[in-house]
């Protein structure tokens, strides 16, 4: 039987007057990979650090692998609990060869056992024969690389990720999150991963948590982050998106909105830019006042007359300019979301 | 996603099943932090309470006596050389600055040499060479006659001008790091919304070296207030001079105690003024990267100006008078005399390299535990100590040293009251009171130093190492400290060098018999024999240079990378 890798009951971190961290519930099944994403200063790597042992807490409980690690009261110290961190930047020790960092939090077995785990896991970042080299002779990304070879050594219960590639450029960023996530499927670890990357946090997490203000506002997979977002914020925070009103018949100025109960007046309708068609026409209502070429399209920016501003797509090699008129309605199938009116 | 039914792990463990190695390590780092933090702060508490309880008898005959010619001299010679050292410190760093002459560069960290200058042997060899009877006035009366004035050396003045010519690099260093580091944009700012250099220089640089200026003459005042020895050859008499006094006069450490909370008093008041002084300013607002002041070329006579200007003084306060010396001990070792016997300048130089090592121990080991502890447990005790046990640099010397023996006297009656009397006089007379006070002292550069190094190890670094299982105390041994060994080292050398140079509390605390390289030099100069006192002059000048040399290249480089 398998422990539940993290298990958190009502944490609280206060730090003076400011509420970091404010009542977090979650629960991680075996495996899995959750994006812990939301705005710089919400909260998300105060409790990553929580995790960690890095912080003490003010109130509830973590739970590292079955194990009461922090009850705000007691707490196990960092080096006590089976977490391994990856950070930004910065985290490898200098003045150790690559095989010595990779090999410090290996306690047991003999050397030999020790010496043929570290081969293994650089073999795993695909970093065989790195072993001899100092961090400073390294790649951004082959730092990086071994920092998960060291996390992952010690074949801890959980891993956590503070922003790991902040720092690298797009292409690589892109290239090591899919070596991260191959990683953790290969050796069946958990992980919570903090980012403030939608793309990244879309791409890499079996489940996302949006966090704002301490709190999580919502958590679930990718898809129903994106599509099914519970508030403006985090249908916002997630990608592109035009928020409609919606008038008392339940129709908004793209057309028909299914409210799916929902009273009209208590809300307004998500619709992403790819919800959207465009047809030019000279008296049409939609005002193009923005455009920016994206390379897979261009993504538009147009005003309604009461002022709502829509974003949509298109794909299309000669599109319209600033300045044209068109109209605008929903895709036919695609269904809307409606979001409580903030 | 395995498909494993977790366990349901909410009805088992109801506490967090720490170790006492988890709850020792947690607590051990800000506890013992305290403790040291304590063991600085309870002897100049001491002092300031003993004043509390006052001697009258002694007050009253003091102030019969001495007492207000003593207020008055402290005051003269505060005034005079802080105003002394700010004008040459100041002028000098613009001119090294914001010009470039013959040897511009050069100075920029020649001119801090003086600091390698004991005020006590650049204060005998003024004496020696300009006195009565020295070369230059025997040569003076030659010239112009028997009664040709020449102004008084044995003077007031004489010691404010040592003590100025010593003292200028402290200000010099800091309004030099201002110019460079920040002066620069706003400078060239003020000058392309049209005011002049004059004008730019007067209403933008000088507002802003304002706060680097206080703390400059901040040091310069607690320095001259700390001496005792200097101003002793000069006649002059200020109240540190009258703690010394007490002290070996009657060796009433009670007495001494209260007249020195008389020093520590002074010493509250020049640490208001730089507050005043400094303003609402604060050091390092330049945002993000401020250049340094653009140099402007000098020319013909104007450059030799300059240049001759850096020159005699560097000449005035270091070359001719360690030449001086020089020629001195050469004379001296090689001479018929036999003197200075060197066994004994083997007995003192032992025992001022034993006392430096001592003291170096004593403030890396507790440096690198303070250090480390903030770095482990997040918290306020642990900051709060790392400032506690710096303060102790900011105390008068005599202040550090009588607080010392009350303690240290406290400690024996308290031990003496539990039946665990030690052998002879702890407080007045062992090593154990000198490293203790010196380490007081000393800690401030070392604690610097080493946090300094541990700034430099990311916290990440840490974390890091605790996520893989080490311990701090291995982390401490196997990443802090091969990661910040050189500013450990740094931290030590300073420690030791200020320890090898300490005159005021070695004078007041030394076992009886017990000599140091810079007691000898003071007595050897006390009675005259300046020839005699020159070699262990010159020893504590060399040793004195270490920290300087690494200042120097700190500087040098710092232009460079300009």
């Amino acid at each position: 039987m398998t422990a539940v890798p993290l298990r958190l009951d009502g944490v609280v971190k206060r730090y003076d007057d400011v509420t970091a961290v404010d009542g977090v519930d979650l629960e991680l099944a075996p495996g899995e990979l959750l994006a812990l994403v939301g705005p710089s200063g919400c909260g998300k790597s105060t409790l990553l650090r929580s995790i960690a042992g890095l912080v003490s807490i003010d109130a509830g409980r973590i739970r590292l692998d079955g194990v009461l690690v922090d009850d705000a009261h007691d707490r196990l110290p960092p080096e006590r609990r089976s977490a391994g961190l990856v950070f930004q930047e910065h985290a490898l020790f200098p003045h150790l060869t690559v095989a010595d960092n990779v090999g410090f939090g290996l306690r047991t077995g003999g050397a030999d056992d020790r010496r043929s785990r570290v081969e293994e896991m650089l073999d795993l970042v695909d970093l065989g024969g790195f072993g001899e080299r100092f961090p400073h002779e390294l790649s951004g990304g082959e730092r990086q690389r071994v920092a998960l070879a060291r996390a992952l050594a010690p074949s801890p219960a959980l891993m956590l990720f503070d922003e790991p590639f902040a720092s690298l450029d797009h292409n690589l960023r892109i290239k090591l999150r899919q070596d991260v996530a191959a990683a953790l499927k290969a050796t069946g670890t958990p992980a919570v991963f903090v980012t403030h990357d939608q793309q990244e946090a879309l791409a890499i997490g079996d489940r996302i948590a949006v966090m704002r203000q301490g709190r999580i506002r919502q958590l679930g997979t990718p898809a129903e982050i994106y599509h099914r977002p519970v508030d403006e914020f985090v249908a916002a925070f997630m990608g592109t998106a035009s928020f409609l009103p919606i008038a008392d018949d339940a129709t908004s100025a793209l057309g028909p909105i299914d409210m799916r109960g929902v009273e009209p007046t208590a809300a307004v309708a998500m619709v992403r830019p790819d919800d959207i068609v465009f047809a030019p026409a000279e008296s049409g209502d939609a005002e193009i006042v923005g455009a920016e070429y994206h390379g897979s399209g261009w993504h538009l920016r147009a005003t309604l007359p009461d002022g709502t501003d829509v974003h949509f797509m298109v794909g299309h090699l000669d599109p319209p300019a600033v300045g044209d008129r068109g109209t605008l309605a929903l895709t036919p199938g695609h269904r809307q979301v409606v979001v409580p009116r903030p | 996603m395995t498909a494993s039914t977790p366990v349901d792990d909410t009805a088992g463990d109801l506490r967090v099943e720490t170790t006492a190695a988890d709850r020792a390590s947690r607590r051990g780092w800000p506890v013992g932090a305290l403790a040291l933090a304590a063991l600085v702060v309870v002897p100049i508490g001491f002092l300031a309470v003993s004043v509390l309880n006052p001697n009258t008898e002694v007050w009253r005959q003091q102030w019969d006596t001495r007492l207000p010619g003593q207020l008055v001299d402290t005051a003269v010679l505060l005034v005079g050389v802080s105003t002394g050292a700010l004008l040459l410190g100041s002028s000098l760093a613009w001119l090294v600055s914001a010009y470039r002459f013959p040897g511009s560069k050069a100075f920029g960290w020649l001119l801090i040499a003086p600091l390698a200058m004991p005020s006590y042997v650049l204060g005998f060899v003024t004496l020696s060479v300009f006195g009565f009877t020295g070369p230059v006035q025997n040569q003076w009366r030659d010239w112009f006659g028997r009664d040709a004035w020449f102004p008084e050396v044995e003077s007031m003045g004489g010691a404010i001008v040592v003590f100025t010519f010593v003292l200028y690099p402290y200000v010099f260093l800091l309004a030099r790091a201002a110019l460079a580091d920040q002066a620069g944009s706003a400078y060239d700012v003020a000058r392309s919304l049209g005011a002049s250099p004059t004008e730019a220089a007067r209403r933008v640089v000088l507002p802003m070296l304002r706060p680097a200026l206080a703390a400059g003459v901040a040091v310069v005042m607690m320095e001259t207030l700390t001496d005792f020895a200097t101003v002793q050859y000069f006649g002059v008499d200020t109240v540190t001079v009258g703690v010394f006094r007490i002290w070996r006069g009657t060796f009433d450490r009670d007495a001494a105690a209260e007249f020195a909370t008389l020093v520590l008093v002074v010493a509250l008041m020049i640490i208001g003024i730089e507050r005043i002084m400094r303003g609402r300013a604060r050091f390092g607002e330049a945002a993000g990267a401020a250049a340094g002041l653009g140099p402007r070329r000098l020319e013909g006579a104007k450059a030799w100006g300059a240049f001759a200007a850096c020159a005699s003084v560097l000449l005035l306060a270091f070359l001719a008078p360690t030449l001086q010396l020089a020629s001195w001990a050469y004379g001296e070792v090689t001479g018929p005399r036999g003197t200075p016997n060197t066994e004994r300048f083997l007995e003192f130089l032992g025992n001022s390299v034993q006392l430096a090592i001592l003291t170096a121990i004593v403030c890396v080991l507790a440096s690198v535990f303070i250090a480390n502890g903030s770095r482990f447990v997040s918290g306020r005790s642990t900051g709060i100590a790392a400032r506690l046990t710096a303060v102790g640099y900011a105390v008068p010397g005599p202040v550090v040293a009588m607080g010392v023996v009350l303690s240290l006297v406290a400690l024996d009656d308290v031990l003496e009251g539990i039946g665990l009397g030690l052998p002879g006089a702890v407080a007045t007379g062992s090593l154990v009171g000198l490293v203790y006070a010196y380490s007081i002292r000393f800690l401030a550069p070392g604690l610097n130093a080493i946090e300094a190094g541990m700034a430099q190890v990311p916290e990440e670094v840490t974390a890091s190492a605790r996520s893989l299982g080490a311990r701090p105390s291995t982390i401490v041994r196997r990443i802090h400290t091969p990661l910040a060994r050189t500013s450990v080292v740094t931290g030590a050398v300073l420690v030791a060098v200020d320890a090898l140079k300490e005159l005021p509390i070695a004078l007041l605390l030394r076992p009886i018999g017990f000599n140091t390289l810079p007691i000898w030099t003071f007595n050897l100069a006390t009675e005259s024999r300046f020839e005699q006192a020159a070699l262990p002059a010159l020893a504590i000048i060399v040793v004195a240079m270490i920290p300087v040399a690494l200042l120097s290249r700190q500087l040098s480089r710092g232009v460079e990378r300009a």
